[in-house]
């Protein structure tokens, strides 16, 4: 204690003074005397002479009871989740660890338990072991067990039963007859008198003809051999005193070495009953009583005649016999064969008709000649390209042919290997090139080029070796032909290219190897023969066809490692290109305007925005609060579905920057639908459909091929006054041929004009469905609107010897639109589209009124913006009155879209010289003519 | 009846130094009361946490686990336990007593700014750079929060918590109130672009002692919010940014109901409070004083100076005018003037 607060005084309180500290016992080297000597285990614990259970060592902790936390539990742990599995103690949770040890108070051993242990006594074994009992020093100890021991029964017992089998009797089917009984052995010494010989003859004779035909005998139940080990020190045979002699005083006169204890069983149960006219202890060594009439032999004279002088069967009717029962037992049961089974037979089974066929058993295989028993182990060598050749002289003499490509060594195997030779269907990766990303028309048009270059591969083929076309692939094959058509059709998507070059399954035969690379690219031309063609002709036919399964095998090979490939990598979770994005519902607005009331210290509605919020259900608890939204699952912010394209997304305008509000573009949440356009026509896109899905199209591979960072060169702003001019910036004619994307936006009415137009549906909670719908079609509206000057640029600029010839009329593009649309699709490509050719002769016409102007743009600015920002309030006030109107509109709107069409028609003729003010002032008077 | 009402004391401001802590762990990034003042926590920039008594300048205990320096700290209700969020992105729960971690709590991506119990200690709310607060469970044994609120555009500045609400500052501008009770979330806008172009990353560079923990806002923010509080009837709240300015707003509508102006406040990330009986705002100031304003009529009451360095943080008694300061690697109790050691200890 002192020693630690002098360690840490300066955070520590002391109070009152501390112990003093003990003193080191040094370890004397005197022996520890007697009263000193403690016992410990091997965990250093005393042990003491009292304790819980065993009252021996190691109950409790340190000489008390509990644990070293005494009774307190360590830590509470509510059991108010697991009660249901919460364990009942034992006594055996209250032992120690060494008390279940081998010599604890309760060892673990392994026992039968009693489901499984036989629930019967077994007469067998109860037999020995009446027998092993009576033989026991004392005797009889058995006997009290046989009368407490409860009468259960197993299942077998009781099927025995039910067939009609009694205790007592052996198993099997019931004889006719009762065996005759072996006469006595004219070789084994009969004392006493004999019976006269004509009674005894006479009554077995009677009792044979007295058993009626119908009336037949249980078989003999049989004795098991005694196989209780002998666990004794006494002699072979000893028998200590014999109950029989000792007891009874009947002398066994016979022995028999090998019949054991089993001879005397039979007998067992008789030996109360005639024998019981001596009493008393007599026996070997016992010497004679004086009461005893005879002088008994006690000294156990050995007389030969006690053993027999021939080995002989036992007389075998006793039955005492099992399954090592001599041969005349074995035979006289095969004559019994035809003996039916009389017995009861239980219901559900029938008898056997015809009887198990025997096994068979067969010899076992000759050993060849040179067989030498002795295993040789062959030197692993790992397989490098130095040590090959080393390997292959290894492998030929251990006897195999040339190395087999797909079965080298398990060490050799990959997982996709092994499982090819198992069998397995090859893992499909999700996708196995890049090609698989392509929408299924990019995949068609891939193909038919593809098949396009084959046929003319083909044909130049054809006419060069003067072949027919039949090995072209674009004369498919019959299917029959071979059976390599079914690989042939697996390696036929594209998976065993050229490049499986890098793939070499037969480096170490270089001759083979290209074979297989010729192999290879036959297949990959379509050959269906390419294997017959590149096989060496000078090989044998055998050769061949194994060849001709290698490379199949290898090429397969190939391709399966390339799917595993890539199997490992999977699809993003959420698709990049997904139209639909999770934000929640309710955003903060502008901080312009905020800021704005800020600076006027207008605090209070102007700042302030409210949102609905739902705490977690758990928080709400901690707080002691109740929950507000008891219903809701939702937590956090409601959120809603948009789509992911807003306008504002791909009108990257330089002026972002400038604009005070950075925030995330998607806080304008205008959408745009892109993809789906054909399935909601709106005005804008009825008359000329097609020529507007095109242009749109085209914006959004523009958009997205510039999606990156904005790279464009920041133009100038462009104020929607002096849009009359497409062109804006100064340093334009510098790069404008190279980037003519930025021109195309530089034509684009500025960020304000679509901001004012179409961004007011951001801040409006949009509760209901309808309210969305009616938003996006503006926005829908705002998106077409958007592209009529860059669709034309983009139209221009991508046909560039069309529009070559059209930039000096640009008034006329309508007409020649269709034939560039045609001419766009037949070239068309495959990726993000390369920024288009420019020919800046052309624009330059168009830029020069642009130039002087700019100046004077920028500095109208400000004031413009303070005008359109009263404007864009407006026009949210408008659209607020309209919304409830526009739910009932919807099936009108036909109507009113083609009454605009026609205006829409002339716009797009107009496209060229429409000003953005005009667009303006078209597009604020839509909400009113649809009113 | 007889007696008159006695006539209120006019409110005195702590301007008396009565003690000075030199804490010994690095710059004290925060100074903070206990529950009842009778205590105070000081986080220091050398990883640790340390208890003392203010009054007598006695250091109780030293709690060290964090991995980095410690940049705010909490107590709970019951004095039982305190909660700390630092440089190293945990939120930790100690045992006041035994000075051990009793949990750790990690998520947050970035450092954490503040820490706050609620009323029942039964949660830790803390808010972190990167944009989230996060609410801690401290009955359960879960490892994620409870709830994320994600809302704020920016790093979070500032969370405080009443029996039902969550006050939470940004930097980007707006000052955010949970009402768990009614939930809804009010977001109000107070910043206002910054006064000066902030430079980024601190002039002296390194976790040099002393060194207040800046913000380094990047320039040209609006109006990074350091500093969030309630009144202490629960009407108001009072806001401080980095454009110099506090604000008091009314809660329930967001208007403005004062503007305190005269300190320092560009750079760094600054405490405000309010006295112990509303009476006046009070701030920290990157001048070296702490200034005190009177609440009602906005005037400036006393500027009251304190060192050389930047005033970093400071935490007002809960009922009595003592106030504690924070500059450099040292902390500063002041009292009012009439005060009186009581056991001479001082």
């Amino acid at each position: 204690m002192a020693a630690r607060d002098s360690d840490s005084d300066e955070d520590l309180v002391s109070y009152g003074t501390g112990l003093e500290p003990l003193e080191e016992v040094i370890r004397s080297k005197q022996p520890i005397p007697l009263q000193d000597q403690t016992v410990r285990d091997e965990k250093g614990r005393y042990k003491r002479f009292h304790g819980a259970f065993s009252g021996g060592f190691s109950a409790g902790y340190f000489n008390t009871v509990g644990s070293k936390e005494g009774w307190t539990p360590s830590t509470f742990v509510s059991s108010r989740q697991n009660r249901a599995d919460k364990s009942v103690l034992g006594p055996e949770d209250f032992m120690d660890e060494e008390d279940l040890s081998e010599f604890g108070i309760a060892p673990k051993a392994i026992v039968t338990t009693d489901d499984f242990a036989s629930k019967t006594k077994d007469r067998i074994r109860e037999k020995a072991r009446q027998l092993a009992a009576a033989t026991a020093p004392i005797p009889g100890a058995t006997l009290l067990d046989d009368l407490i021991t409860p009468a259960k029964l197993s299942v077998g017992f009781e099927l025995l039963r039910k067939m009609g089998w009694k205790e007592g009797q052996g198993v099997g089917p019931r004889v006719k007859r009762r065996p005759r009984r072996q006469k006595p052995d004219p070789g084994v010494k009969i004392y006493g008198c004999a019976l006269p010989p004509g009674s005894s003859e006479g009554s077995e004779g009677e009792d044979d003809d007295y058993l009626p035909d119908n009336v037949t005998f249980a078989p003999k139940d049989v004795t098991p051999v005694d196989f209780t080990p002998k666990d004794n020190v006494h002699g072979l045979a000893y028998k200590g005193l014999d109950p029989h002699q000792a007891l009874f005083g009947t002398s066994g006169e016979h022995f028999n070495l090998f019949g054991g204890g089993s001879e005397r069983a039979g007998d067992l149960g008789e030996i109360g009953l005639n024998k019981g006219r001596k009493l008393g202890i007599s026996g070997q060594a016992f010497g004679v009583g004086a009461l005893e009439e005879e002088d008994d032999d006690i000294y156990a004279t050995e007389t030969l005649s006690k053993y027999d002088t021939v080995l002989k069967d036992e007389e075998p009717g006793d039955g005492l016999y099992g399954w090592t029962a001599p041969r005349q037992y074995k035979n006289q049961k095969e004559s019994e064969k035809d003996l039916r089974y009389i017995g009861k037979i239980l219901d559900g089974f029938s008898l056997a008709s015809k009887p198990l066929s025997s096994k068979k058993s067969y010899p076992p295989p000759e050993l060849p000649r040179d067989y030498r028993p002795v295993h040789y182990f062959r030197p692993m060598v790992a397989t490098t390209s130095e040590n090959s050749h080393l390997l292959q002289v290894l492998s030929e003499s251990a006897g195999k042919a040339t190395p087999d490509p797909g079965t080298h060594s398990k060490h050799q195997l990959n997982a996709s290997k092994r499982a090819e030779l198992l069998g397995e269907t090859p893992i499909q990766g999700s996708a196995t090139s890049v090609l698989e990303f392509l929408s299924q028309k990019d995949k068609e048009r891939i193909k038919e080029m593809k098949q396009a270059t084959d046929l003319k591969a083909a044909q130049l083929k054809a006419r060069s070796l003067a072949q027919n076309a039949q090995s072209s692939r674009a004369q498919p094959s019959p299917a029959a032909a071979s059976g390599h058509c079914s690989w042939h059709m697996a390696l036929g998507g594209g998976t065993a290219t050229l490049k499986a070059s890098n793939f070499k399954p037969f480096a170490k035969d270089p001759e083979k190897q290209k074979r297989y690379e010729e192999f290879l690219v036959h297949m990959k031309q379509g050959q269906k023969d390419a294997l017959e063609r590149c096989l060496d002709p000078s090989m044998t036919e055998w050769e061949r066809g194994r060849e001709r399964d290698e490379f199949a095998r290898a090429a397969l090979l190939y391709a399966s490692s390339h799917s595993t490939l890539s199997s490992r990598f999977t699809h993003a979770k959420e698709e990049d290109d997904s139209d639909q994005v999770e934000v929640p519902r309710d955003q903060e607005n502008d901080v312009g305007d905020k800021q704005s009331a800020v600076k006027m210290k207008m605090f209070g509605k102007l700042t302030r925005d409210t949102f609905e919020w739902h705490p977690d259900k758990l928080l709400c608890k901690r707080f002691n609060v109740p929950d507000p939204y008891p219903d809701s699952t939702l937590v956090g912010l409601p959120r809603v579905k948009r789509d992911k394209y807003s306008v504002f997304n791909f009108l990257t305008l330089p002026e972002t920057a400038s604009l005070p509000t950075t925030q995330a573009p998607r806080e304008k949440v205008s959408q745009h639908r892109g993809p789906d356009k054909s399935r909601k026509p709106s005005r804008w896109d009825t008359s000329k459909q097609e020529k507007k899905e095109d242009s749109i199209s085209e914006f959004l591979s523009l958009a997205r091929s510039k999606a990156g960072p904005p790279k464009q060169e920041s133009n100038p702003l462009v104020n929607k006054e002096e849009e009359r001019a497409p062109e804006s910036s100064t340093n334009q004619t510098v790069n404008k041929g190279v980037d003519a994307q930025a021109e195309g936006e530089g034509s684009r009415p500025s960020m304000d004009l679509f901001r004012a137009i179409f961004a007011s549906s951001s801040d409006e909670k949009s509760s209901s469905s309808e309210d969305e719908q009616g938003d996006s079609e503006d926005d829908q509206a705002g998106s077409g609107e958007a592209n009529f000057p860059s669709s034309q640029d983009t139209d221009l600029g991508e046909t560039s010897s069309v529009a070559h010839a059209l930039v000096p009329a640009p008034r006329e593009p309508p007409p020649s639109i269709p034939i560039q649309k045609m001419q766009i699709d037949e070239k068309e490509e495959f990726g993000p589209r390369l920024p288009p050719v420019f020919c800046p002769n052309a624009r330059q016409t168009l830029e020069v009124p642009q130039k002087e102007k700019h100046k004077k743009n920028k500095d109208k600015h400000k004031a413009k913006k303070e005008h359109r920002r009263k404007k864009e309030k407006k026009k949210k006030h408008r659209k607020h009155k309209h919304k409830g109107k526009q739910k009932n509109k919807k099936p009108e709107k036909s109507s009113s879209s083609e009454s605009s069409d026609s205006s829409d028609s002339q716009s797009d003729e107009e496209t060229a010289d429409v000003s953005p003010q005009e667009l303006l002032r078209r597009l604020k008077s839509l909400p009113l003519r649809r009113q | 009846m007889a007696f008159p009402e006695p006539k209120p004391r006019p409110p005195e401001l702590p301007q008396k130094r009565l003690k000075t802590l030199d804490c010994g762990q690095g710059a004290v990034r925060a100074v903070r009361f206990n529950v009842d003042g009778n205590y105070c926590l000081t986080c220091g920039s050398d990883k640790t946490l340390k208890l003392w008594n203010p009054l007598r300048g006695t250091l109780l205990r030293t709690y060290s686990g964090h991995g980095y320096e410690v940049l705010d700290a909490a107590g709970s209700f019951d004095n039982s336990s305190l909660c700390s969020g630092g440089g190293d992105k945990a939120v930790v729960l100690w045992d006041v007593a035994s000075g051990q971690v009793v949990r750790k709590f990690r998520g947050h991506a970035g450092k954490v700014n503040t820490v706050q119990f609620n009323e029942e200690a039964t949660v830790i709310l803390s808010g972190s750079i990167d944009s989230s607060i996060r609410c801690w469970d401290c009955r359960s044994r879960r490892p994620e929060p409870v709830q994320t609120l994600d809302e704020a555009r920016d790093g979070v500045s500032s969370v405080k918590v009443s029996d039902h609400e969550v006050l939470t500052g940004s930097v980007d501008g707006r000052m955010r109130r949970y009402d768990l009770r009614m939930g809804q979330l009010f977001s109000d806008y107070v910043g206002s672009e910054c006064g000066r172009r902030c430079e980024t990353g601190r002039e002296d560079g390194g976790p040099a002692r002393g060194t207040p923990a800046s913000l380094t806002y990047p320039s040209l923010l609006q109006g990074p919010i350091t500093c969030t509080c309630f009144s202490r009837d629960g009407q108001c709240t009072l806001v401080s940014s980095l454009d110099s300015t506090l604000r008091l707003l009314d809660k329930d509508t967001g208007e403005l109901l004062g503007e305190y102006k005269g300190h320092k406040n560009q750079e760094y990330k600054l405490d405000c409070c309010l006295s112990e009986r509303d009476t006046h705002v009070v701030s920290c100031s990157e001048d070296g004083k702490v200034f005190f304003w009177d609440l009602v009529e906005g005037a400036l009451a006393l500027a009251l100076p304190v060192g050389h360095g930047v005033v970093q943080s400071l935490a007002y008694h809960p009922t009595e005018p003592c106030l504690l300061t924070a500059m450099g690697g040292s902390v500063q109790c002041w009292r009012e003037e009439t005060y009186e050691a009581e056991d001479g200890a001082g």
